[in-house]
């Protein structure tokens, strides 16, 4: 199989050749790793990172930007937001802490990107 | 009287203001409007920042709370919810910041030199005049970001969006996570005005059509938005009579382009580059004012914030030897935008006050493939950049060596796209 795509790891969007099968792949096009990593994982178990915010309580704003600690499978995105539309989370809460374990049995945490006291 | 004081905390102003004081100089002040430092990139939640910086995906706010800690390490004073009225330089050359806040109430303070860092806004519905009522429903894609990611009200379900610049894009998918239906993203010009990468992860992922030569010629509904025509447009962008297809929705938000916002610059008796709607810069980011430097999308708009941060930090130490009074002033080379090319930063350049290289930024005026940028002085090419592909949403960034200026002294320095020599 032979793909053309554009390498989402950093802003160069590098046009990739990702040709192959199973376990084998070449990636052309590439300018770093990344974009090794990422033309082979696209082929074989496309992961997206997911930002989104979930609801804070007894901060300055009512939402706390978080993310998932690493990329989660593409077709798990929307099963992410509707999980983590249900956390509520009480300030003060510091860049980095858990707000939610293993994210739709994906082993991965959902991390907060922003400290927020509380007020 | 302060040393130095920077009008804006976002991620220019931080990123100054942090240089400033490793330069040495301690008694700086930055003024900022918002609650909270750290500017757009708190409602800017997505990650993908600081690549060139901290060599890893940060979110907005995890990038701009880098900065905040290392003002907050360095002990950096500041003032939130405070306004900047007025910029003024006396006879002396003391400049002095007119500002506002509750707590302090009206304040007229002094510095020995001002960074402005003010950033920039987004256009608006009557900025582009588009035909129709102004209904609920019309919002700049930046405001119904903050809307969403701050403020956690959502501003629509049925959306279409014009115009398909990275704010745009990012909304794209932001809207559609949150479970609303974006039914398609509009661009007036051939080509979108995004990074590549976001076309991919916001649209394609997400199986949201982009429409290229495409542009809205009316907003229906008067009360709240309830359609909007999509015509396609000819290469003159000038709308195809008979194309028009009428859109149901409820939410419209535009991307149509970020103005540099310099009003206090403009009092103050800046000079302002029409090719960049910002202040002409020198190498360290010195505006026309002895003193009075400038930084990030106030000066020309960035498309990454790695270079805003390189930017300002350039704009720190020039404001720092201005203060010790070591920063050189002859100017020995201008910057004149050649065929292709849209605009240069920085205007001006004093070699005296290089390291040994200085970055220019540009846009090209459109897509190209099989070309170069070539740097010339009168006559001679001095320095040439290669890519792969020039596009104008990508701003190019093109070093040149100090030595090679050194060897003109002075001159024009033309920058020129022309085709790949074989």
């Amino acid at each position: 199989m032979k793909k053309e795509m554009v390498c989402i790891s950093c802003p160069m969007g590098c046009h990739l050749t990702v040709e192959g099968e199973g376990d084998n792949w070449t990636v052309t096009g590439n300018s770093c790793k990344n974009g090794e990593r990422y033309g082979i994982q696209e082929m074989t178990d496309p992961r997206r990172i997911l930002p989104t915010t979930v609801v804070i309580k007894g901060a300055m704003i009512s939402r706390l930007p978080v993310k998932t600690a690493q990329e989660i499978p593409k077709g798990k995105l929307f099963d992410a937001m509707d999980e983590l539309s249900k956390v509520v989370v009480e300030a003060p809460v510091k860049v980095g802490d858990v707000v939610l374990k293993n994210v739709c049995d994906t082993g991965i945490d959902v991390v907060a990107t922003k400290t927020m006291p509380a007020v | 009287m302060y040393d130095i004081i920077v009008i804006g905390g976002g991620p220019a102003g931080l990123a100054a203001a942090v240089e400033a004081k490793k330069e040495g100089v301690d008694n700086i002040l930055i003024l900022e409007r918002d609650r909270e430092l750290g500017g757009i990139l708190n409602q800017c939640i997505h990650n993908g920042f600081g690549l060139h910086t901290f060599k890893e995906q940060l979110t907005g706010p995890e990038y701009a709370g880098r900065y905040i800690d290392m003002a907050m390490d360095l002990k950096i004073p500041y003032k939130l919810n405070t306004m900047v009225l007025d910029l003024e330089r006396k006879d002396d050359d003391t400049k002095v910041v007119h500002a506002i806040n509750e707590e302090d109430g009206y304040m007229a303070l002094e510095a020995k030199a001002v960074i402005l860092t003010m950033g920039c806004r987004e256009r608006t519905a009557g900025a582009i005049g588009i035909p129709g009522f102004r209904p609920a429903g019309v919002f700049t894609a930046g405001t119904a970001q903050r809307f969403i990611n701050m403020e956690g009200y959502m501003t629509g379900k049925e959306v279409v969006i014009l115009g398909s610049g990275d704010i745009g894009l990012i909304m794209a998918r932001r809207m559609t996570l949150e479970g609303a239906h974006v039914k398609c993203v509009c661009e007036i010009m051939p080509y979108s005005n995004g990074l590549t990468r976001n076309i991919v992860q916001c649209l394609d992922d997400f199986n949201i059509p982009l429409k290229l030569s495409h542009t809205i010629t009316f907003i229906h509904g008067k009360d709240r938005v309830e359609a909007v025509d999509v015509t396609q447009v000819d290469e003159n962008l000038k709308p195809i009579p008979g194309t028009t297809e009428t859109i149901p929705c409820d939410t419209l938000l535009l991307s149509v382009g970020l103005i540099p916002e310099n009003e206090i610059s403009r009092g103050a008796g800046v000079e302002i580059d029409r090719r960049t709607q910002g202040p002409a810069i020198s190498e360290l980011c010195e505006t026309n004012l002895p003193g009075v430097f400038a930084a990030g999308n106030v000066v020309h708009v960035h498309d990454l914030v790695d270079f805003v941060s390189q930017e300002a930090a350039l704009a720190g130490k020039g404001a720092a030897r201005y203060v010790k009074g070591h920063l050189e002033e002859d100017i020995n080379f201008t910057t004149v935008n050649g065929d292709g090319i849209g605009n240069v930063v920085p205007e001006k350049i004093t070699v005296a006050n290089l390291d040994d290289s200085v970055n220019c930024y540009m846009r090209v005026r459109k897509v190209s493939t099989d070309t170069v940028i070539n740097c010339y002085i009168g006559d001679e090419k001095i320095a040439t950049k290669k890519a792969r592909k020039f596009v104008p949403a990508e701003m190019v960034n093109f070093k040149i060596k100090k030595s090679d200026l050194e060897k003109y002294h002075d001159g024009e320095l033309k920058f020129v796209v022309e085709p790949k020599e074989a």
